[in-house]
């Protein structure tokens, strides 16, 4: 009975323990997936993605071609079993087109499509598991998965969901969480702090939005250091078993971007 | 700023912090449900002086626990288990109890999932300043948290969880007071864990909790503990697991027969039929009246009314004579007795604790019933025969709600209470619920099954605030089902197409109009009515004839000249039925330019009228009576004052107030051979508001309707025109002639009244017939108390049966007569702007006097039957929304002085219950119940009830008696229902409820 719970308890206490302002546990497995040039399993708590990113490569089809940039083609499958219920998705349901078109939107003015022109590249996301922050893992998941394939990206995008029970903000939400209060997700390039993405589908007051906006952004940094960790130990990782031993402290690696590593 | 920080959940404690489980919903899927959980070290443990914890700076337990109790002189501090709020929150919630309580999240948890309300007692107790509470979230402290093992209940984990935070707590205080090197050890405090459940004593006990019983550990209390021990519930004592094993669904009431078996049933009289009145007093109890018995037929108790809503038509199976029972006289407020019952959780309760008590208070009943007092029939509901369910105006009960953020977007299930008592609360799945309190809401009850203790709706639209004024206007004309939109295009097609303008042709025999009219425009014509009556739609004159006698006429608006069969506007008004009006508004049957305009009789106009004319003899015979389309010329609207200090004016001697004295004369002779023939002087509480403007309509007043002798006047001459008119329809279409009857009530209904009056009186009532009753309610006086004939008027009025139209050819002859007005026949002809039937009865008029054919549908037996049952059904509901307007406005006057003082007034007790009694206030004209405390002497057969006072004497107040009472309005805190609520004041008791 999802209304016998409480959102956020006297104790100041969220139904899993959490506090307001805290975010669930992130897993950020880099590993290789089959012939993925970048892949990456993330989980956000219970909600767990994978995402693989191929390309780029030269485009299938030549209505998709772009003369002067690269073509993004998403594509997103909802597991069956990701949900309590048992639920197939056809290939064509609008909701998931949507969904697969928002987070295209979102990386559109992250990724460097100049550099490829007339290029394609294919992202398959595939939703292993909900609970809440299902937008939110896609895009950071995406992120890593395009880092990880190498692909040129102006910045980070990291993604936070924020919601507001009463007055009292509440970041990351769980599907519980997400079916009480309104709810928005915000996708923040850190380093510049543009906004690449601003999703609400629930009603909330414009007095309550610049505050939650704040947090939910400040949150994106938060997550930022995560995500670039993750990216550096694979990355070490990587160089160490191609023997070729890692420099000094503070020396830099040379598959690793300056733009990477900013501070 | 605010610091984000992710929490982590290392994967080595998954055990622990994960949580995987498959759940069956109600339509039988299966879900599988994935939870997850953040252990933490930062969870607070309340206790002040506590270096380890990060306390927030709130009020802490003291460091040293509480010395009260004899048991544990080194200080202690309780953990109640679930059972301890769910069994004793009287206890809890004692001024007089307040040691350190150290509140689990489990706990809490549990009350909050078994019941609501008591969740929201116990969140105020911890909020409230005169308690130390400390709630301590043990499940999400890494120590403390547990996980069900295999093959453990629920129940048996939370226990477990309880027993290891007291122990943590145990071992915690030892932290938080460490042998200091040198010194003697401090004595330091225990922690008990309190618990009823002799189970959980025994396993703490072997883990080296400390235990205790409540009523243990109350005893060791010292000061107050008797005071205490009287607040202790007796369930407490038994062990009783948290949690009732639920066998899934329980079926709660019967199942209803199949339709076939209901139907053959009722043919060959095993079952019987009749439609299911709630009882106003008490929610357990319901009647149907049926044919085959004289009394109502009893349903007690839930299983018994077995899912009928009030209204609904049902197949009952009566009982063996042995079982009959009396009805009881106690009330049960539903609200009262079911507050702490659980929305949500209801549906999968099977033998619990209300069900007990209802038990008990029903099972209390019977032992009261005393061997003299008669009884009736008593059954059960086996099937429905047709639910009348509808949309019903409801507000939502606060406390049944889990959250009251209005902006949860959160589904919950909650309770709506219907605004009519004789209604069974109903759930509701809604996602506003925050957003609709305070307001009145409309609900319709979609099922209600059998393993469900309340009916199930769904929200229709909000109506308002609540005590708005267009809210309560609205939800009163929703409540008794008054349609009151405005009229169609269509049906304004059907006026006239001058509009306002249209006036009564010159006089031109060749003008459909004039057609077969008599001109009566020369005549004296008035009209008499009450103050700022716009539908006048009748008229008088009278004259002197030549040959001594006196010609008199009653002329009615002739609607039926712009009402047609079987148009759209004919259709609306035969839908409507009835004007209905409420105080500060009127819902019109026909269109505002035909019911205020066109066919209202205003004075120097020229208007078509229906006349009835009769040459009477100055005593009054009837010589003969004629009836005539005509048309007539008002010379003044008379309101009933004016009329009445023109008659009386000696001065004047002009021909109007002459035709006045002289109608008044005939309608006093007209009464008088009325009342020796056996009419009743009915009484009904009838108050007038009086409203600061018509505007604002703000009642500032409040008082009771007199009585003019020109009231009188118009009525006698309004009932005579409807004899005549009866006997002439009657004559001429003997099978569809519409026609009104009151059938003289079955003897039965007098029975109690009777033996009151017998018992607290010495008087009779002779009910043998209506002028036996006329007479002997004559008789009913009280030298002492002039207000006592009225009051045995109503409640006679209330032992009859209502009036209804009926169409001739559906009823024995013999049934045809009016037993209120003695009068073999009688229908109703003088107002048809504002009744329905009224407009039928013009029609047949007009075709018995030759003047226009009928109209094919009013040949038709079954067409008229079906029609005035409609119009009967209309009528009813506007008398009850026009009745419940003038509560309402009464309750805002009453509001209104009651801000300034106490409203105190005179009423008579009219009905005993056992822990109450029915008052009547006549200058309000309300009813109101006086409840008490305690259990006070009630004597059935006596009709009294003995009730203690402040010196220790018992008073006895008994029907009859003239009691003082203070009279408030009262909001309901969890419903937003305004309630007239009444304490006795004089004679002065103890203590009133």
């Amino acid at each position: 009975m999802a209304s016998r719970v409480e959102i956020l308890n006297d104790g100041g206490f969220r139904s899993d323990g959490r506090k307001q302002y805290e975010l669930r546990d992130i897993v950020i497995d880099l590993s290789q997936q089959g012939s993925a040039d970048g892949s990456v399993v993330l989980s956000h708590g219970l909600t767990q993605v994978s995402a693989s990113v191929f390309g780029p490569r030269e485009a299938k089809m030549r209505s998709q071609t772009l003369h002067d940039r690269a073509n993004i083609n998403i594509e997103v499958t909802f597991a069956p079993f990701s949900m309590g219920e048992r639920r197939k998705r056809s290939r064509n349901d609008k909701r998931v087109l949507d969904f697969a078109s928002t987070i295209k939107a979102t990386f559109e003015p992250a990724i460097q499509t100049k550099l490829y022109p007339r290029s394609q590249i294919d992202i398959y996301i595939n939703v292993l598991q909900q609970d809440g922050g299902v937008l939110q893992a896609c895009i950071n998941a995406t992120t890593l998965a395009l880092a990880a394939a190498g692909i040129p990206l102006l910045d980070f995008v990291c993604a936070v969901t924020g919601g507001v029970q009463s007055a009292s903000p509440l970041l990351d939400l769980t599907t519980l969480e997400e079916n009480d209060v309104p709810h928005l997700t915000v996708a923040v390039m850190p380093r510049t702090g543009n906004i690449t993405l601003l999703t609400m589908e629930t009603r909330l007051h414009v007095d309550r939005f610049e505050e939650i906006f704040q947090l939910v952004t400040s949150a994106g940094h938060v997550l930022h250091k995560e995500m670039k960790a993750a990216i550096k130990d694979r990355t070490r990782t990587l160089v160490a078993a191609m023997s070729v031993a890692p420099k000094a402290v503070g020396e830099k690696d040379p598959l690793y971007s300056e733009r990477m590593d900013d501070s | 700023m605010v610091e984000i920080t992710i929490r982590k959940r290392p994967r080595a404690e998954a055990v622990v912090t994960q949580r995987k489980f498959f759940k069956k919903t109600a339509r039988g899927k299966v879900i599988k449900v994935l939870r997850e959980r953040y252990l933490r070290n930062d969870v607070g443990c309340g206790i002040s002086g506590c270096k380890t914890c990060t306390q927030p700076a709130q009020i802490l337990l003291p460091s040293g626990g509480s010395a009260e109790s004899k048991l544990f002189l080194n200080g202690h501090f309780i953990i109640p288990d679930t059972n301890v709020f769910l069994a004793q929150m009287d206890l809890m919630e004692s001024n007089l109890f307040n040691p350190p309580v150290i509140l689990l999240q489990t706990v809490l948890e549990e009350v909050r999932h078994r019941s609501l309300p008591l969740y929201n007692r116990l969140r105020a107790l911890v909020k409230s300043d005169d308690k130390r509470i400390w709630v301590f979230y043990n499940e999400f402290h890494s120590e403390t948290a547990v996980v069900r093992v295999q093959d453990e209940t629920p129940n048996d984990r939370n226990d477990r969880g309880i027993r290891k935070a007291t122990a943590w707590y145990s071992s915690h205080i030892s932290l938080i007071n460490p042998p200091v090197r040198g010194q003697h050890p401090k004595p330091k405090p225990i922690v008990v864990l309190l618990t009823d459940d002799l189970q959980n004593r025994i396993k703490g006990e072997k883990e080296g909790i400390k235990c205790s019983s409540v009523r243990e550990y109350v005893e060791s209390l010292g000061d107050h503990s008797a005071q205490l021990l009287d607040l202790l519930s007796a369930e407490g004592d038994e062990i009783e697991p948290t949690r009732v094993q639920s066998s899934s669904k329980q079926a709660l009431y019967p199942e209803y027969l199949p339709l076939s078996a209901v139907f053959a049933g009722v043919k060959n009289g095993q079952l019987h039929q009749g439609h299911f009145n709630a009882s106003q007093y008490n929610y357990l109890e319901g009647s149907v009246l049926t044919p085959a018995f004289s009394r109502p037929v009893l349903l007690i108790g839930r299983e018994n009314m077995n899912r009928a809503v009030h209204g609904d038509v049902v197949a009952i199976e009566i009982f063996d004579e042995k079982d009959w029972k009396v009805p009881v006289d106690q009330v049960i407020d539903q609200e009262a007795a079911l507050k702490n019952d659980d929305a949500e959780d209801s549906e999968d309760e099977g033998e619990d604790e209300m069900f007990v008590q209802e038990k008990k208070a029903l099972q209390e009943e019977r032992l009261a019933v005393s061997a003299g007092s008669s009884k009736q029939p008593t059954g059960r509901v086996v099937g429905i025969i047709k639910r009348n369910w509808r949309a019903y105006v409801c507000h939502i009960d606060s406390t049944s709600l889990s959250s009251s953020h209005a902006t949860s977007l959160s589904q919950q299930t909650v309770f709506a209470t219907p605004v009519s008592r004789l209604l069974p609360r109903i759930r509701l799945r809604t996602r506003q619920a925050p957003a609709l309190i305070g307001q009145k809401i409309l609900v319709t009850i979609d099922r209600w099954d059998a393993t469900s203790r309340y009916p199930e709706g769904h929200f229709v639209r909000a109506l308002g605030k609540v005590e708005s004024k267009e809210a309560e206007q609205e939800s009163l004309l929703l409540e008794f089902d008054v349609p009151y939109r405005p009229f169609g295009k269509a049906i304004l097609d059907c006026l006239p197409p001058e509009g306002d303008s249209w006036v009564v042709p010159p006089r031109d025999p060749n003008d459909p109009v004039w057609r077969d009219r008599e001109d009566l425009r020369a005549l004296d014509v008035c009209s008499i009515d009450p103050p700022g009556c716009q539908d006048i739609d009748d008229a008088l004159h009278a004259r002197r004839l030549s040959n001594g006698n006196i010609e008199a006429g009653v002329h009615i608006a002739d609607v039926s000249h712009f009402v047609h069969p079987e148009t759209p506007m004919d259709t609306e008004a035969a839908a409507r039925g009835t004007t209905v009006y409420l105080v500060d508004k009127r819902i019109d049957m026909l269109p505002s330019l035909l019911g205020t305009n066109l066919c209202s009789l205003r004075p120097f106009v020229e208007r078509l009228a229906f006349s009835v004319i009769w040459e009477l003899t100055p005593d009054a015979k009837i010589v003969n009576a004629r009836f005539a389309k005509s048309v007539i010329s008002s010379k003044s609207a008379f309101t009933y004052e004016e009329a009445q200090t023109r008659k009386d004016d000696k001065t004047r001697n002009d021909e109007l107030t002459e035709s006045i004295r002289v109608l008044n004369s005939l309608a006093q002779k007209l009464k008088a051979g009325r009342m020796a023939a056996g009419a009743l002087n009915l009484a009904s509480p009838e108050v007038k508001i009086y409203l600061e403007s018509s505007e604002s309509s703000d009642p500032i007043d409040v008082e009771q309707k007199k009585l003019l002798e020109t009231n009188s006047l118009v009525e006698e001459f309004m009932l005579l025109a409807n004899i005549s008119v009866a006997q002439k329809i009657q004559e001429t279409f003997p099978q569809t002639a519409v026609l009104r009857r009151h059938l003289p009530p079955p003897q039965t209904n007098f029975e109690k009244l009777q033996d009151i009056l017998q018992k607290r009186k010495g008087m009779n009532l002779d009910v043998s017939s209506s002028g036996a009753l006329a007479a002997s309610l004559d008789k009913c006086e009280d030298p002492e108390l002039p207000a006592f004939n009225t009051l045995v008027r109503i409640m006679a009025t209330r032992c009859m049966l209502s009036a209804e139209y009926f169409c001739s050819g559906s009823v024995a002859r013999d049934t045809f007569g009016h037993y209120g007005l003695a009068s073999p026949i009688y229908t109703h002809f003088t107002s048809p702007i504002r009744r329905y039937a009224d407009v039928l009865v013009h029609r047949q008029l007009a075709a018995s006097i030759g003047y226009s054919p009928l109209h094919a549908t009013l040949h038709s037996k079954g067409h008229v039957e079906r029609t005035l049952d409609v119009v009967n059904r209309r009528h009813r509901m506007a008398q009850m929304a026009g009745r419940a307007s003038v509560e309402f406005y009464v309750g805002l006057v009453l509001k209104a002085r009651g801000g300034e003082s106490i409203v105190q007034e005179e009423a008579f007790v009219i009905r005993a219950f056992r822990n109450g009694l029915g008052v009547f206030v006549s200058k309000l004209g309300i009813e109101g119940l006086v409840m008490f405390k305690g259990e006070p002497k009630y004597d059935a057969d006596n009709y009294t009830l003995t009730v203690p006072s402040p010196e220790n004497e018992d008073v006895t107040i008994a029907v009859f008696d003239k009691v003082v009472v203070q009279v408030e309005v009262e909001k309901d805190k969890n419903t937003q229902r305004g309630k007239v609520k009444m304490t006795l004041v004089d004679p002065p008791v103890a203590r009133t409820l």
